[in-house]
């Protein structure tokens, strides 16, 4: 959590800019992605349709979220599956300490999950003595450095094979030096097979939750998200609360328009079903399933008619992909949990507009990201919403840290130029002003020298527009 | 108040505003073909991800599964025995070469055997996606969920005339939308990663091969 300090984003991007490794890392990557998405959607006018549907299917369940949670919850209950609530990361967090407390767990294997990571629940587990192991081999790779995930879908996108062969052949016992991704892939195999079999738990994420049937639907290419949910004794699955979904003919479209638009695959290697623990007869799954439903900030989110849009994200990571920003920064630089554009609204949302409105500022407002996401959230809109709201107190408003952001520098800067304008004599005296001694002016003047550090002083016309039309015989204006 | 009342509680506070937005799922329905021709889709898309496909009719598949598990010299092959797909094949086993496991115990009986020494899993699939190419399958009592996790290879039996020509097709089809067994799941390929450097490597934590035995029969 960053709510004591004032991170720059600024200050991060010019850092990662800085690194040209990293820059070729996200650039080959981002560029595969795109055109693996593009080739996925050949027909628009199927994917605007696509897109269409899966915006109405999740506005939808959003505009009936807390009767979809109450029936996702009774289903859940009949099918076995147990259910649980927390309003905040750290009431999650002990929720889950005290499942695995309560069964003697000791250790895990994790499914990749998002929201575990806005927890930072494997810190508090290891804190109280219980081993979390990644599964997931990016989240592996990552975990071996004790570092967080660049990308929401590819959290080790951030490094390349040399630098994992390295690490790889110092981690891991007994590894030999390898930069062949088979045989890297083969060596985490080899490890995590043995912590899958010997775990207590298992603990996943969830992409939809599905009310009618009381289902938890899992994608994954690996393996690893089938092996932490069925084959410890116990599995805890944890969700933000915006994940449910009214029934399972709405979940089709999604999941169609979600591995397509996160790594341009038609379909996931699997695609899990889990609708309760082990059952009547069966030899083997997991005896108890439980789920948490996490708030951390979102029903503050719903309660705003345009901010709620932020809600209907299926996490698939289009819009990093294809940002410009985030294409050269990469994901660390944001210092957030979920980075890029998406993270550029959902954060300053859950941590406060006014401890994290530098991120809101890292943005050109080009919209590449609203034009590939799949549940075409407004995101350069919900931007200049939360600009505004960073610096002005809206009675009604509901964002987290309103107004906080205002700064007496900017404060006084407008007031200023406020008083200017609203007087047209002084108006035309600083116009005169800047004319005739603007280009006088040095770069490394006050609030310029921000400007010129990366760009060319502007330089003002020697006159200004309504001197040159008076001085060729126009109107005063 | 709990978390739970406080949640909701504000949740509602907000909900309900406005018309629901209607769905229009035309898109979804679009997606039909013939029954040969879902053959072939299902066949392009998972070959495109390295699953193997071995041709075989309804009476001479058990040779077949037998015939692959010769020739790459498998010594067991685990199934459950009282499934319609293992029983079958059980049912046509000659002993020697290939040995036949059955899964008819809890898995903790047998653990630490299945994930070091089965080198194949049997199952059957209760239908197909031409779509995209993929495999329905529902574990249950009589085919654990393990059988096509575990073990390096799965080989799965698929009869052509259950193909369906989408997910969105098939959810409905098999009356998954309204009630769903405690597992089911949808498989396309064997387990793979593009986590390094986006190569793809196949055989990360599942199994390395999916072998498809594709029964035909639909004349």
């Amino acid at each position: 959590m960053h709510a004591d300090t004032d991170i720059l984003f600024r200050d991060s991007a010019s850092q990662a800019l800085l690194d040209p490794q990293l820059r070729a890392n996200f650039r080959r990557a981002m560029d595969g992605l795109m055109a693996k998405r593009k080739a996925q959607f050949p027909d628009p006018q199927d994917l605007q349709e696509l897109r269409e549907l899966s915006t109405a299917i999740r506005s939808r369940s959003l505009l009936n979220l807390p009767t979809l949670l109450e029936q996702l919850e009774t289903n859940l209950t009949r099918n076995g599956i147990q259910v649980h609530w927390a309003e905040t990361c750290d009431e999650a967090n002990q929720l889950i300490l005290g499942l695995l407390q309560a069964r003697g767990a000791k250790t895990l294997v994790k499914g990749k999950s998002m929201v575990s990571e806005e927890m930072h629940l494997n810190a508090f587990l290891e804190a109280h003595g219980i081993e979390a192991l990644e599964s997931d081999l990016g989240e592996y790779i990552i975990q071996l450095d004790d570092e967080t995930p660049s990308h929401i879908i590819m959290p080790a996108i951030h490094k390349n094979k040399d630098q994992i062969a390295r690490q790889f052949s110092q981690k891991i016992k007994d590894a030999k030096y390898t930069e062949d991704v088979d045989e890297l892939t083969a060596m985490a195999r080899k490890v995590l097979r043995q912590k899958f079999l010997d775990a207590d738990a298992g603990i996943s994420g969830v992409n939809f939750a599905v009310a009618e049937t009381g289902t938890l639907c899992l994608v994954e290419n690996e393996g690893n998200g089938r092996m932490s949910t069925h084959v410890p004794p116990l599995h805890i699955a944890v969700m933000g609360l915006e994940k449910v979904v009214a029934n399972l003919e709405e979940v089709a479209p999604l999941y169609a328009i979600l591995t397509r638009s996160a790594t341009g695959q038609a379909v996931s290697t699997y695609f899990n079903l889990i609708t309760g623990p082990r059952g009547e007869g069966e030899l083997d799954g997991p005896q108890e399933v439980h789920l948490v439903i996490l708030d951390n900030g979102r029903s503050r989110i719903y309660a705003d008619p345009q901010l709620q849009a932020t809600l209907r994200c299926i996490r698939c990571g289009a819009c990093m992909n294809h940002c410009p920003v985030y294409t050269r920064v990469g994901g660390h630089a944001y210092e957030a949990v979920y980075p890029g554009p998406i993270g550029k609204i959902l954060t300053p949302q859950m941590e406060g507009v006014g401890v994290r409105h530098d991120l809101l500022h890292g943005s050109s407002l080009c919209g590449a990201c609203s034009e590939v996401c799949p549940v075409q959230i407004p995101i350069p809109d919900i931007i200049v919403r939360l600009r505004r709201e960073a610096t002005h107190t809206v009675a009604t408003s509901s964002v987290m840290g309103k107004g906080s952001g205002r700064t007496s520098t900017e404060d006084w800067a407008w007031r200023i130029w406020a008083g200017v304008l609203k007087r047209p004599a002084l108006y035309r005296l600083a116009t005169w002003f800047a004319t005739r001694f603007g280009r006088a002016l040095p770069g490394s003047a006050p609030l310029l020298k921000h400007w010129t550090a990366h760009r060319t002083k502007p330089v003002p016309a020697k006159r200004s527009l309504s001197e040159r039309i008076r001085a060729e015989g126009g109107p005063y204006v | 108040m709990s978390s739970r009342s406080a949640i909701l509680e504000r949740l509602r506070a907000t909900a309900g505003g406005g018309p629901l937005p209607t769905l229009n799922p035309a898109v979804m329905e679009r997606r039909h073909w013939s029954a040969p021709e879902r053959v072939v889709r299902l066949r392009k898309g998972m070959e495109a991800v390295h699953t193997e496909f071995l041709e075989a009719k309804p009476a001479t598949w058990p040779d077949v599964v037998r015939t692959f598990c010769e020739s790459e010299g498998l010594k067991n092959l685990l199934l459950g025995p009282t499934s319609e797909a293992g029983g079958a094949l059980a049912a046509t086993w000659a002993p020697g070469g290939t040995q036949l496991v059955a899964y008819d115990r809890p898995v903790e009986a047998f653990k630490t055997e299945l994930f070091t020494s089965i080198e194949a899993g049997f199952t059957g699939t209760v239908g197909g996606i031409a779509e995209t190419g993929g495999l329905l399958l529902m574990p249950g009592p009589q085919e654990p969920r393990l059988l096509s996790l575990v073990p390096p290879i799965h080989l799965a039996l698929l009869r052509a005339s259950t193909i369906q020509d989408s997910f969105w097709s098939a959810v409905q089809a098999l009356g998954w939308t309204r009630s769903l067994p405690p597992n089911a799941l949808m498989i396309s390929g064997p387990s793979k990663t593009a986590d390094i450097e986006q190569t793809l490597a196949y055989g990360v934590h599942g199994p390395k091969r999916l072998v498809v035995v594709l029964v035909d029969d639909l004349t």
